[in-house]
């Protein structure tokens, strides 16, 4: 099998003298819904960032299409790879079709700033986020589900075949994560596109995940499947859980009930 | 989507709504060349030129030797009614009007860029430390070379452009700098002030006055090499400003944002710091540093246009307007002539505490 379009060789990742993780290196399936979960400060976003070239990386390479990502100019990386940080600022008094309309930036030049597969893309963009209504609201009067949609719109509006969420549940209630999940995965089934999230609900993970990254102080500790990786020991290895692990009654994928009034068991 | 659909391409030019918004416009030529406007903002501008040129024929009939608005217009076409209107009009309030536009422009543009690069309302010139720079450096000059005017130019500009430097080394770290460049500018400002004082205190009482002149901002004795070197200097940037507007906008959602979007944000942020830095220099340069241009000229453009970001070309409109209305408030409305800075400053004051009376009233409710 050929590699990945998506990898990351020996990373050494570290911000200012502190070092996140060592020697780490990671491949995202073609086409698979990825999401990497973990504890807090085990390095799931540090990982995501340096994914996505936002965080150079001390040691090793992310390579993207065959090449080192660092050889593509900044745009013609953003016409390969989108990505959703974790908190953007809308400027002020911008409308929602005007955000979206941004994430055709890699695609335009100083000189052809509007044409129709702009107003396509932008169009299904809002479309497939279901935003087309609020196209002419101002971003700043809306709520957090249906803003975090306009962002997501942006990020699809870019067209990318990969593209990097982090923590897109985030400040949302239950229903509007679902909301973004199950546009995750439609986005992932019907258009092909290769997804990597970061998530910090193990349950979300693994409903949604077609490849589950976990890790725990920097390093890849399990990797594959969802219902090949979560068990009860991973659980208790990873996050220090308790826990039983039952057949998710709405699809069947594991689903991680913790243990109640059990002392945490630390690991070893 | 209000867009039409794609009619063919029967004319070579055409103007289309993109739908993005009702005032969302794009011009397409030739091949794939487009370019997208905002109606609202293009309105807005054209009111800003016509209020620009009253102002600019005012200036030239308005003096102590008056001259018809009729004759005004027919000494520009070099067709004076008489040798003295020809040299009051031309060789005189011609050259100050123009640099009075220039530097009010160039102010008005540094600040807006300024604003969109701290992300902050407050950010300017003043505030991040540049002018306090620019004032040390000609202070300097003054008191110790006793310097000609084009060294008094060249000293203020040396200290802005040191402090600029300065200032962006030392707020520069991975991440947030909008908020560490006015802070670190601040307390650069607070400093170099000081030093401005200490060097008045210290200095001849007449030197002190001369110093004291430069230190307000004025126009007067502004002539034709002024013109002519401020022309270039904006000439220059114009430009880059054009070119940064784009990516300068996308910085504004924060680097990750704009990075994702195919935005070098390292890059575009040094290139917006050398050209609002460069405007602020010709401007202080030109006409000493004249206070709040470049703070209220960016916050009035966006209120007209409702601009979402950062709206450079009508913050210099505006910029200009400013200058070239409080010039003519302060030659011919004051019971006494003034220098243009002490105009400025009331106005510029006046509509900062209304600001900052609305903000809080509105973070009240």
């Amino acid at each position: 099998m050929s590699e990945p379009r998506l990898h990351g060789n020996d990373l050494t990742l570290a911000y200012d003298e502190r070092v996140i993780s060592r020697e780490l290196s990671v491949s995202i399936p073609d086409g698979s819904f990825t999401v990497i979960v973990g504890p807090n400060a085990c390095g799931k976003s540090t990982l995501l960032r340096a994914l996505a070239r936002m965080l150079k990386p001390l040691a090793g390479a992310v390579h993207l299409d065959g090449q080192l990502i660092t050889q593509y100019s900044t745009k013609e990386a953003a016409r390969r790879l989108g990505l959703l940080p974790q908190s953007s600022i809308a400027p002020e008094g911008i409308t929602v079709a005007d955000l979206v309309s941004r994430g055709r930036y890699p695609h335009q030049k100083l000189f052809r700033q509007w044409s129709t597969a702009d107003t396509e893309a932008v169009a299904e963009a809002m479309t497939s986020t279901g935003i087309t209504d609020l196209r002419h609201r101002r971003v700043d009067e809306l709520s957090g589900g249906q803003r975090q949609r306009v962002w997501l719109a942006m990020v699809l509006a870019q067209q990318t075949p990969i593209l990097l969420l982090d923590e897109p549940t985030t400040f949302l209630d239950i229903a509007h994560q679902i909301e973004v999940l199950d546009l995750c995965h439609d986005l992932h089934v019907s258009h092909g596109r290769t997804l990597v999230a970061v998530l910090h609900d193990l349950n979300h993970a693994c409903r949604y995940a077609t490849h589950l990254i976990a890790m725990r102080d920097g390093e890849i500790v399990a990797e594959g499947a969802p219902a090949d990786v979560v068990d009860e020991a991973m659980v208790r290895d990873v996050f220090g859980l308790a826990c039983r692990i039952i057949d998710d009654p709405e699809t069947g994928t594991p689903l991680v009930i913790p243990a109640a009034k059990q002392p945490v068991v630390t690991t070893a | 989507m209000t867009a039409p659909a794609a009619a063919g391409r029967t004319r070579r030019i055409a103007v289309e709504p993109t739908g993005l918004s009702p005032t969302a416009y794009v011009l397409r030529g030739p091949g794939e060349l487009s370019v997208r406007f905002d109606r609202r903002i293009v309105l807005t501008c054209s009111l800003l030129v016509a209020v620009l040129i009253a102002v600019f024929l005012t200036s030239l009939a308005v003096g102590d030797f008056t001259i018809a608005p009729g004759d005004v217009v027919r000494t520009l076409f070099g067709n004076p009614p008489d040798p003295l209107a020809d040299f009051i009009v031309n060789g005189r309030r011609l050259p100050r009007v123009l640099v009075a536009f220039l530097v009010g422009g160039a102010l008005g543009a540094s600040g807006a860029v300024f604003q969109s690069l701290s992300r902050n309302p407050l950010g300017s010139p003043d505030v991040i430390g540049f002018t306090s720079g620019a004032s040390a450096g000609a202070v300097f000059v003054i008191l110790v070379t006793g310097g000609s005017m084009a060294q008094v130019a060249g000293g203020a500009v040396a200290g802005g452009v040191a402090t600029a430097i300065a200032v962006y080394l030392l707020a520069y770290k991975r991440g947030g700098q909008g908020f560490r460049l006015i802070l670190v500018g601040i307390a650069a400002g607070a400093m170099l002030t000081s030093a401005v004082h200490y060097m008045l205190m210290r200095a001849e009482l007449i030197q002190a006055a001369s110093a004291q002149v430069w230190l307000t901002g004025s126009l007067n004795t502004r002539a034709w090499d002024h013109v002519i070197a401020v022309g270039i200097g904006v000439a220059l940037v114009v430009p880059m400003l054009f070119v940064l507007s784009r990516p300068m906008r996308l910085i504004e959602m924060g680097d990750e944002a704009a990075t994702g979007l195919g935005v070098s944000a390292e890059r575009t942020r040094l290139g917006m710091l050398i050209a609002a830095t460069v405007l602020a220099a010709i401007a202080v340069a030109a006409a000493g540093p004249v206070s709040f241009i470049a703070l209220s000229a960016p916050h009035l453009a966006r209120r007209l246009t409702g601009a979402s970001g950062a709206a450079v070309g009508a913050a210099a409109l505006m910029g200009a307007v400013l200058l070239g209305g409080s010039d003519l408030v302060a030659q011919w409305v004051l019971p006494t002539p003034m220098p243009v800075g002490v105009v400025t400053v009331c106005v510029g004051g006046v509509y900062l505490v209304w600001l900052l009376a609305r903000e809080g009233r509105r973070n009240h409710v």
